[in-house]
């Protein structure tokens, strides 16, 4: 075991604390190129991280950077410099720790290149901003080590994969460069090594700590059959929060979060301190909730996957989660934010907010218990992020393409990267990769005459550094008050836009009254007591994890059913009376008539997306088989259809091949795949969200990328562009291979139950929102419609 | 086709799903905003290699009003080409195809603030013409009456979805950009909102043009 330096060692005993044995692991393997920690929320997993520099920065003190700490928050790397600067100053050791993200000031930055501090905290973009700039052999001269935070979060993005590229340029700057990752709990540890590290590195696991204490919410009132937002609840929950000291109540979207704080202030008769905190809201306004939270003055914050990550904040001794987990290694994450102290259980409470949310709680709660995680595995580092990497590659010197693949392919998530995979992106950079060489003598990039590519045009750099980042914004505008101007946070534009003067919605847990639509504002003024409509924030809709719903289809079969309260074993008695309860093995399919229409429900347990990819395709298969369907809603369990004529053979409709056929013919003119080529294009360079000068005036010269996306499918269906986002949108949005998966499983088997009557597992989905029209001639009567009432109203018909 | 058919100054016109305004009676077929060479322009201020396509996607759409209307004349409202440079420099297969549906036909170049200096493909070059009781020009002047005009590429939203759109009152028309890679501006814009009058109307191009109250 390696010995602490007494500076180090005396701090620990003046504390009273003692390193816990990964964090003494970690400094034994300190010299190690690289290494995954995977430890549970509050083991101390930073500190084992920061522990080896700190050791050889007091046994060797040297300038120069030292030790680069990479977060995916921008907080994150703020609340780390406060958390280290403490301990560095008390321990007397001569080590400056600086962060920088796009909130450093510019003359901060520049000084920081110029002179930069032995531990720099950063974030994946600002990391590939500096290496964007021709001093990076420099600024990186001397750097040791590395520490990447939350892996198994930026894992789960685009961020992630651009940090890895960007740890390969490091590694072939440094090539003695160290490595530590650390991670929150997995269910696949070697495989995010192999993320981390290509070919994989070692993985140092904590102690997992105590089983949490975890279990339904018991409320006075049953949960409603349909709906998300748990009102029913707000009673009980309220209970809890008076007995514990603080609780952090979690929600899956912003929209929720909203609706949810309302409720409880109007329920909160004793004045509780209470907060809310979401990505929507303006920076200050979350600020001031972090700060009140970390001094203790909150007894409870209402919030979003915001608060999923990292910072420490304080006492927290309750978890209480607002609506189904969807997946139990985001909610094995959220239960350690409660007794935020390493081997406490932690204490935590999920509530249902409607029927078959209660089994899927009960389903989480037991793998929980039973320590069984799940995930999908990864697919291969996705191309676009690769064309941004070869664009930021060539701002900071002319590169030689051989040497540029070799690296890239030492990034774990391109490891399998082809070369002709590679030379395809470099094409497209360079020339536009279209089928019509139109641009040779403006292309983005030109080989020189020593075989090194470099920018045609060293101007583009600027317009390539305002763009870096995968992250992708939906449009927002930003709320203000009329009268101060004040900022609230932000709404989806085309929510402002379907606002019309005097209408009402919920922001930062207030009402506000829309007043007008200025410039790039949303212009509010204070309203009380009316009926908010619902701000539509771009919070995710996560669906339900292929684990979770056969857990789900498990529990339901099973003989004693006392797990469940006694409402939701009536409810699934009672379907199995009526109709059947679905199987694993095969598709349920229903038909009765409700509402005069024919109704057809699909029991998949595929998941939202897919769910939503199937009736999609099952609406256009019942259309050419002129059964008139007029419209379709799909949840994570099942899709609901009605139409004009019953469904009477539907096993027709499950024939692989059909279903493929029609997903190719379907997805030219789908909006979810014109929404995947607009992010792709944004990151692999094609179409800038930022352009030098204002905002304004840049988006106003821009037009739409759906413009862009059907041209290319017009003239050059093969680019490269449009591969990328078919990949992206089969995996994302449209989530196809949660189709293939249930045809798998099912083997397309079909049991069809006739009824003359809504079952007791589809009477839900009749109050279920997010209903889809069945597109075409539907929506110009609809247009037309509008527009006569409109023209009536204006008595100009 | 369904087009939207109005008086405007005692002329009857149709305005096209496409965005391209019809005057049977005299023949005429007139687009506005063409901004043919954009993508190379772009790629030459070492901006994105944009898909090099809207030119013929362009001439496609005029290509089809000019056979279905069989017009003898058509006006080109301004900004044609997104620069001279890119009117210089059209590829050979684009600069072919224009001189193809200029051929046997009275075709006017209206100057734009794009497109300021004539063109070497012919037709006539000037910077606004008179016909009867209309006058085309392309950007609005604020007391012109009978007046076609362009340059703000307006569009309007209905039902969720914003569509390039015509803007007319008693006084003036503004057409949509035609162009394929052009962005708009909403009628709501105090640009717009300021040229034309409390009455006026939008209509958007799309299957079939409709008439609305022009938002604002």
């Amino acid at each position: 075991m390696t010995a602490l330096p007494p500076e180090i060692d005396s701090w620990f005993a003046a504390k009273g604390w003692h390193p816990h044995p990964h964090q003494l692991e970690m400094l034994a393997r300190g010299g190690d190129p690289a290494t995954l920690l995977v430890a549970p929320t509050g083991g101390g997993k930073t500190l084992a991280g920061f522990l080896p520099t700190l050791v050889e920065l007091t046994e060797n003190p040297r300038k120069g950077l030292h030790t680069l700490y990479i977060s995916p928050l921008k907080a994150l790397a703020a609340d780390m410099r406060r958390n280290l600067t403490g301990p560095i100053a008390e321990m007397g050791l001569p080590i400056r720790v600086e962060d920088r993200s796009g909130d450093t000031t510019q003359a901060r930055k520049k000084a920081q290149r110029a002179d930069p501090p032995e531990i720099l905290l950063t974030t994946p973009e600002s990391l590939a901003l500096l290496l964007s700039y021709e001093d990076a052999p420099r600024v990186f001269a001397n750097l040791e080590r590395v520490v990447v935070d939350e892996v198994h979060a930026l894992a789960e993005s685009k961020r992630g994969d651009q940090l890895m590229l960007c740890l390969a340029r490091l590694q072939t700057l440094r090539p003695d460069l160290r490595r530590v990752g650390l991670s929150a709990t997995v269910e696949d540890p070697p495989a995010l090594s192999r993320f981390f590290m290509a070919g994989g590195c070692p993985v140092l696991t904590a102690d997992p700590g105590p089983d949490p204490d975890i279990a339904m919410l018991t409320t006075t009132a049953p949960p409603p059959w349909s709906g998300g937002g748990a009102a029913y609840a707000i009673p009980d929950v309220l209970e809890e929060v008076k007995k514990h000291k603080t609780t952090l109540i979690f929600h899956n979207t912003r929209a929720q979060a909203e609706i949810f704080f309302h409720n409880l202030w109007l329920a909160n008769d004793e004045g509780l301190p209470i907060g809310i905190h979401h990505g929507s809201l303006a920076l200050d306004q979350r600020k001031k909730v972090e700060a009140a939270m970390v001094a203790g003055d909150l007894r409870a914050i209402v919030c979003t996957g915001t608060l999923d990550l990292g910072l420490d904040w304080g006492d927290v001794d309750l978890v209480v989660q607002v609506g189904a987990p969807k997946n139990v290694k985001r909610l094995v994450q959220r239960i350690g934010r409660a007794n935020h102290r390493y081997n406490a259980p932690s204490r935590a409470l999920l509530v249902p907010a409607n029927r078959w949310e209660v089994i899927e709680c009960q389903a989480a709660l037991e793998a929980v218990l039973a320590r069984d995680l799940d995930g999908d595995p990864r697919g291969p580092g996705p191309r676009d992020v690769l064309c941004q990497h070869i664009l930021i590659a060539a701002c900071s010197a002319p590169f030689d393409a051989d040497a540029l693949f070799a690296e890239v392919t030492r990034a774990g998530p391109y490891a399998a990267l082809t070369r002709a995979q590679f030379d395809e992106c470099l094409d497209f950079v360079a020339t536009g990769g279209y089928a019509l060489r139109a641009y040779d003598r403006w292309q983005r990039l030109k080989q020189r005459a020593d075989g090194l590519w470099q920018l045609r045009d060293p101007r583009a750099t600027q317009l390539i550094r305002m763009n870096i980042g995968t992250i992708q914004d939906t449009d927002t505008l930003k709320v203000r008050m009329r009268q101060n101007r004040k900022q609230l946070g932000e709404v989806e534009e085309g929510f402002a836009a379907s606002l019309t003067p005097g209408d009402t919605f919920l922001i930062g847990g207030r009402i506000v009254r829309f007043e007008s639509l200025k410039e790039m504002f949303v212009d509010v003024s204070h309203d009380r007591g009316r009926k908010p409509k619902i701000a539509v924030f771009a919070g995710s809709k996560f669906a339900t994890s292929t684990q979770l719903s056969e857990r789900i289809l498990r529990l339901i079969h099973r003989v004693d059913l006392t797990a469940l309260p006694a409402h939701t074993r009536e409810w699934i008695g009672l379907q199995r009376e009526v109709s059947h309860l679905p199987q694993a093995g095969r598709i349920l399919v229903e038909s009765f008539p409700h509402y005069g229409r024919a109704q057809t429900v699909i029991y998949g347990f595929a998941g939202r997306g897919a769910m939503q990819t199937l009736g999609l395709l099952l609406t256009r298969r019942m259309e050419e088989a002129g059964l008139g369907p007029l419209g379709f809603v799909a949840t994570d369990y099942a899709t609901l259809i009605w139409g004009l004529h019953p469904v009477e053979e539907p096993a027709f409709l499950f024939s692989r091949q059909d279903l493929v056929d029609a997903l190719e013919g379907w997805l030219s003119e789908n909006a979810l795949m014109k929404r995947s080529f607009k992010a792709v294009a944004n990151i692999a360079g094609l179409t800038p969200r930022n352009f030098p000068g204002t905002r304004a005036s840049g988006r106003q010269a821009t037009f739409s990328s759906a413009i862009l996306y059907d041209t290319l499918r017009k003239y050059d269906p093969n680019h490269l562009l449009l591969d990328i986002t078919r990949e992206e949108a089969m995996r994302g949005l449209i989530d196809f291979g949660r189709i293939e998966e249930m045809l798998d499983r099912t083997d397309a088997r079909v049991d069809h139950v006739i009824t003359d009557r809504v079952t007791p597992f589809a009477a839900p989905l009749f109050l279920e929102a997010g209903r889809v029209p069945v597109e075409g001639a539907g929506r110009e009567a609809l247009i037309q419609a509008e527009a006569e009432a409109l023209m009536r109203e204006a008595g100009l018909a | 086709m369904n087009t939207y058919r109005f008086t405007f100054r005692d002329a009857t016109l149709d305005f096209l799903p496409s965005g391209a305004l019809h005057w049977p009676d005299e023949g005429l077929l007139c687009v506005s905003d063409l901004h043919l060479g954009r993508s190379e322009r772009y790629a030459r201020r070492a901006g994105a290699l944009l898909p090099p396509y809207e030119a013929r996607e362009t001439l496609t759409r005029l290509q089809a009003d000019i056979d279905a209307t069989a017009a003898t004349t058509v006006i080109c409202l301004g900004d044609s080409f997104d620069d001279d440079a890119a009117a210089a420099g059209l590829d050979e297969p684009v600069a072919l195809w224009i001189a193809r549906l200029m051929a046997g036909r009275r075709w006017v170049w209206i100057e734009g603030n794009h497109d300021p200096g004539p063109v070497e493909l012919g037709g006539t070059h000037r910077d606004a013409l008179t016909l009867g009781p209309l006058t085309f020009r392309h950007i609005a002047t604020a007391d012109a009456v009978g007046e076609v005009s362009g340059h703000y590429h307006p569009k309007a939203r209905i039902a969720g979805r914003a569509r390039p759109c015509l803007l007319a009152d008693r006084q003036r028309l503004i057409l949509p950009a035609y162009g394929t890679y052009t962005g708009g501006l909403r009628s709501t814009d105090p640009a717009l909102t300021a040229l034309m009058a409390a009455d006026a109307r939008a209509v958007l191009t799309g299957p079939r043009p409709v008439p609305i109250p022009m938002p604002r």
